[in-house]
C-alpha cells in the first residue's frame, strides 16, 4: 500500500466505495426479497438469472430508463437535491470505516466524529425531499422523520460517548485493535468496562434501526398510512438514489455496531483476522435487520418517541454513569484483589 | 386536539385518503380534515364503484339475481347467497331438505373462516406487519380449494339454489374439511404467538379506537364490531335460521370496545366456526339436496318479505317486495359494512391518523358491499 501515491490511492478508494455501495444496495434488495420470501414461506425472486441473481440488474435498468418526473408545484431545486443529500453523506461516511487493518481510505483520529457528522446530514435530505415534494403525505412523513431522528440520535450518541470513554480514542482502527484476541475481548462482552455493555449494544442497534427508518420504526414510509412517505413523488432514479442511500445507511449502522462492539475485522478465535470477518459480521447484522422487518408490525410515532425518551435515554445515561464509575473503580478493585491474593 | 386547533386559530388541512390508498383496500375515499397528525373531521365519500345492484334486482328474474349476491361482499359470498335464497324460499314457501341445510351451514362457515383469515392478514398488513398476510393466504387457499371442488368457483360463489344446492358434496370434501380444520387448529397458536401476543401490536390496539356499545347501536353496526363492544347479538343465535339451533357454539363477546376486542372477536369466531363445521359434518344426514318440486318460473305471492343472516361482517338483511310477477318489485339490501363504516366519522374524531387507520382496519371493510 505504501508505494502507491496518495491521490491515486484515494481515487481508488472512492471508486471502490461507490462500487461497494452500488453493488450492496442492489444485492441487499435481492437478499431482502429472498429473506422475506423464505420467512413468508415462498421462494422470492427466481426468474431473472439463476436464483434471481440478475433481478437487481433488471430493476436498476428499469429505474434508470424511467423518466424523472418533476411534478407541478414542487420546489425543483430542493426536489432534485434531496436524494443526493441522503446518498452523498453516506458515501462520505465510508471513508473512515476500516474494512481491515490496511483497507481503510483515511485512517484519521476523529473517525467516529466524522461518521456522526455526516450521518446527521441524512435527515436533511429526507426533510427537504418531503418538503420540496409539496405533497401532504410527504410533508407528514418528513416531520415524522425529523422528530424520530432527533429522538434517536441522543441515546445513540450517549452510547457512543460511553464507548469513547472506554476506548479513549475516536480512531476506528485503534478501537478495533483494542479488541484483538478472542471473542471475550470484544467490547460487547467486556463487562469489566461496564456491566451493561450488551445492553449498550442493543441500544445502539435499536437506534441505528430507527435512524435508518427501518421496521418496526419505518414511520417515515409507512405505506399503509403515508403511501410511500417522503419519496411518494419521486420516480426513476430519484427514488433509486433514495433507496441506495437507505441501504448505504443500513450498512454504515451495522458497520459501526461491528466496529464498536463486535471486534471489527478480528476473528472470534483470534485467528486470521481480515476484512472477511468484518463483512461476515456486518452481513449477519444486516440479516437481523431484515429478520426484524419481516416479523414485527410497525410502531406508532408516540410509541417510538416513548421508547426513546422513557427507556433508551435513561438507560444509556445510567450506562454512562456506570461506565464512568467503573473506569475509576475497576483499577482499585483489581489492585485490591491482587493484594488479597 | 381539534378544540385546541380552533381556539388557537391554527390552520387545518384536508387530506384525501383515497380513492386509491393502500389502507382503504379498495376504492373508498375518506376526506380527512387534519390538524397535524390529528383528525379533526372524517367524512367517508362513497359511490366510486356503485353498480346499482338493487335496481338490477328489479329488472332480473328471481333466479337471474342470484349471481349478483356474490358480488356484494366477495369475501363472504356464500352468506349473501344464503340470505337471498332464504328470503325467496320464504316468499315461495319452499321447504329445504335437511342435508342441503347442513351443507349450507358447512360451506358458509368455511367461507366465514376464509373471510376472517383474509381480514386477519390485511389488518396486520395495515399495521405494518407483512408476513402474517402470506401465512393467512396459505390457509385460505385450502378453503378455496375445498369450496372450488363443490361450487366450481373460488371467490364469487353461486352455489345455493332456491330450495337446495347446485351440487352435492362428496367424501373428498368431508375428509378435506376435517383435514383443514385439524391444520388450522395447529396454526392458530402460531398466529397468536406471532401476532396476538406481540407487544407492538398490543400497544397499537389496546384502548385505541373505542366504539361504545351505544355508538354502535346508533349507527346500526353489527357483527364483530358490535360484539367487540360488549353487545351479545348474533343473528345465528338471536333469530335462529337454517340448522344453527341444532349446533352447539358460542358467540364470542368482548366488552373492551377497542380495536383489540374486535380483533379477538374475529379470532375466536374462527374457532367457533371450526366447531360448527365439525358438528355439522358429524351430523350430516343422507338424502336429497333439492326438494322434489320447485317451480321453473318463480312467482311469489304479492307481499313484503324480509330475512337476515349473519354474514362474516355482520347482519346481512334483504327485503323483497313481490307483486306476483317473475321479478321483484323492490329489492333492498342491508349490508353490514355500510353501517359499520358510517360510525368511522364520529369515532375517528381527535384520533391520530395511524390509530384511525388501525380502527378502520378493525372494521373489516369490503368496499363493493358498501357501494352496492
Amino acid at each position: 500500500m505504501m508505494f502507491i501515491p496518495e491521490p491515486l490511492r484515494l481515487l481508488a478508494f472512492v471508486v471502490g466505495i461507490i462500487a461497494f455501495i452500488a453493488l450492496n444496495a442492489a444485492y441487499l434488495v435481492w437478499l431482502e426479497r429472498k429473506v422475506a420470501g423464505h420467512i413468508q414461506r415462498r421462494i422470492g425472486p427466481k426468474e431473472v438469472g439463476p436464483f434471481g441473481l440478475l433481478q437487481p440488474l433488471a430493476d436498476g435498468l428499469k429505474l434508470m430508463s424511467k423518466q424523472l418526473l418533476v411534478p407541478k408545484g414542487v420546489d425543483p431545486y430542493l426536489f432534485k437535491v434531496a436524494p443526493l443529500l441522503v446518498l452523498v453523506p453516506a458515501v462520505m461516511s465510508f471513508v473512515t470505516i476500516p474494512f481491515s487493518e490496511n483497507l481503510v481510505a483515511r485512517n484519521i483520529d476523529i473517525g467516529l466524529l466524522v461518521i456522526f457528522a455526516f450521518a446527521s446530514v441524512n435527515v436533511m435530505g429526507l426533510l427537504l425531499g418531503g418538503w420540496g415534494s409539496a405533497n401532504k403525505y410527504a410533508v407528514i412523513s418528513a416531520a415524522r422523520c425529523v422528530s424520530q431522528n432527533v429522538a434517536y440520535e441522543i441515546p445513540m450518541l450517549i452510547t457512543v460517548i460511553t464507548m469513547i470513554m472506554v476506548t479513549h480514542t475516536m480512531n476506528l482502527n485503534e478501537i478495533v485493535m483494542q479488541q484483538d484476541g478472542s471473542l471475550l475481548n470484544w467490547y460487547i462482552f467486556r463487562l469489566s468496562a461496564s456491566p451493561l455493555m450488551p445492553v449498550a449494544f442493543l441500544i445502539f442497534f435499536t437506534c441505528s434501526l430507527a435512524e435508518t427508518n427501518r421496521a418496526p420504526f419505518d414511520l417515515g414510509e409507512a405505506e399503509s398510512e403515508l403511501i410511500a412517505g417522503y419519496h411518494t413523488e419521486y420516480s426513476g432514479m430519484g427514488f433509486g438514489v433514495f433507496f441506495m442511500g437507505e441501504y448505504a445507511n443500513i450498512i454504515i449502522g451495522c458497520s459501526l455496531a461491528t466496529i464498536l462492539f463486535l471486534g471489527g475485522w478480528q476473528c472470534p478465535l483470534g485467528l486470521y483476522p481480515g476484512w472477511w470477518w468484518f463483512l461476515a459480521k456486518v452481513y449477519l447484522l444486516i440479516f437481523c435487520v431484515m429478520w426484524i422487518r419481516w416479523t414485527y408490525p410497525r410502531t406508532t410515532l408516540w410509541g417510538l418517541l416513548n421508547l426513546s425518551w422513557k427507556y433508551l435515554i435513561p438507560i444509556s445515561l445510567v450506562n454512562l454513569l456506570l461506565t464512568g464509575a467503573m473506569i475509576k473503580l475497576w483499577p482499585l478493585l483489581k489492585t485490591f484483589l491482587m493484594g488479597a491474593s | 386536539m381539534s378544540d385546541l386547533a380552533r381556539s388557537q386559530n391554527q390552520e387545518t388541512f384536508v387530506l384525501n385518503l383515497g380513492p386509491q390508498h393502500p389502507a382503504t383496500h379498495g376504492v373508498l375515499r375518506v376526506k380527512l380534515t387534519m390538524d397535524g397528525e390529528y383528525i379533526v373531521e372524517a367524512e367517508p365519500v362513497l359511490g366510486y364503484i356503485h353498480r346499482m345492484h338493487e335496481k338490477m334486482g328489479e329488472n332480473r328474474t328471481w333466479a337471474q339475481f342470484m349471481p349478483n349476491t356474490a358480488r356484494l361482499d366477495y369475501l363472504g359470498a356464500l352468506s349473501y347467497n344464503h340470505g337471498y335464497v332464504k328470503v325467496v324460499e320464504q316468499a315461495m314457501g319452499i321447504e329445504v331438505p335437511e342435508r342441503a341445510e347442513y351443507i349450507r351451514v358447512i360451506t358458509v362457515e368455511l367461507n366465514r373462516i376464509a373471510s376472517h383469515l383474509l381480514w386477519f392478514g390485511a389488518f396486520v398488513l395495515d399495521l405494518g406487519g407483512f408476513t402474517p398476510l402470506l401465512y393467512a393466504f396459505d390457509d385460505r387457499e385450502h378453503i378455496l380449494d375445498l369450496l372450488e371442488s363443490v361450487t366450481g368457483a373460488r371467490l364469487t360463489f353461486c352455489y345455493f339454489r332456491f330450495g337446495g344446492l347446485y351440487n352435492d358434496i362428496d367424501d373428498d370434501f368431508v375428509t378435506g374439511s376435517r383435514a383443514f380444520i385439524k391444520r388450522l387448529r395447529k396454526r392458530m397458536p402460531d398466529y397468536h404467538n406471532l401476532v396476538t401476543k406481540n407487544i407492538i401490536l398490543i400497544t397499537r390496539l389496546k384502548d385505541i379506537g373505542i366504539l361504545p356499545g351505544e355508538m354502535c347501536r346508533k349507527y346500526g353496526a353489527t357483527g364483530p364490531v358490535l360484539r367487540g363492544s360488549g353487545v351479545d347479538y348474533d343473528v345465528r343465535k338471536n333469530e335462529p335460521y337454517s340448522v344453527y339451533p341444532e349446533l352447539d357454539f358460542d358467540v364470542p363477546v368482548y366488552s373492551e370496545c377497542d380495536s383489540m376486542a374486535r380483533y379477538m372477536v374475529r379470532m375466536d369466531e374462527m374457532e367457533q366456526s371450526m366447531r360448527i363445521i365439525e358438528q355439522a359434518l358429524d351430523k350430516l344426514p343422507a338424502g336429497p339436496i333439492m326438494p322434489e318440486k320447485v317451480p321453473k318460473i318463480l312467482k311469489p305471492e304479492p307481499g313484503d318479505y324480509y330475512s337476515a343472516v349473519e354474514a362474516p361482517r355482520g347482519t346481512f338483511g334483504i327485503r323483497v317486495v313481490s307483486d306476483g310477477t317473475n321479478k321483484a318489485y323492490r329489492l333492498k339490501l342491508r349490508s353490514p359494512t355500510f353501517s359499520n363504516l358510517s360510525l368511522f366519522g364520529e369515532a375517528s374524531q381527535g384520533m391520530l391518523l395511524a390509530d384511525a387507520l388501525a380502527l378502520m382496519g378493525s372494521l373489516d371493510l369490503v368496499i363493493p358491499e358498501i357501494d352496492r
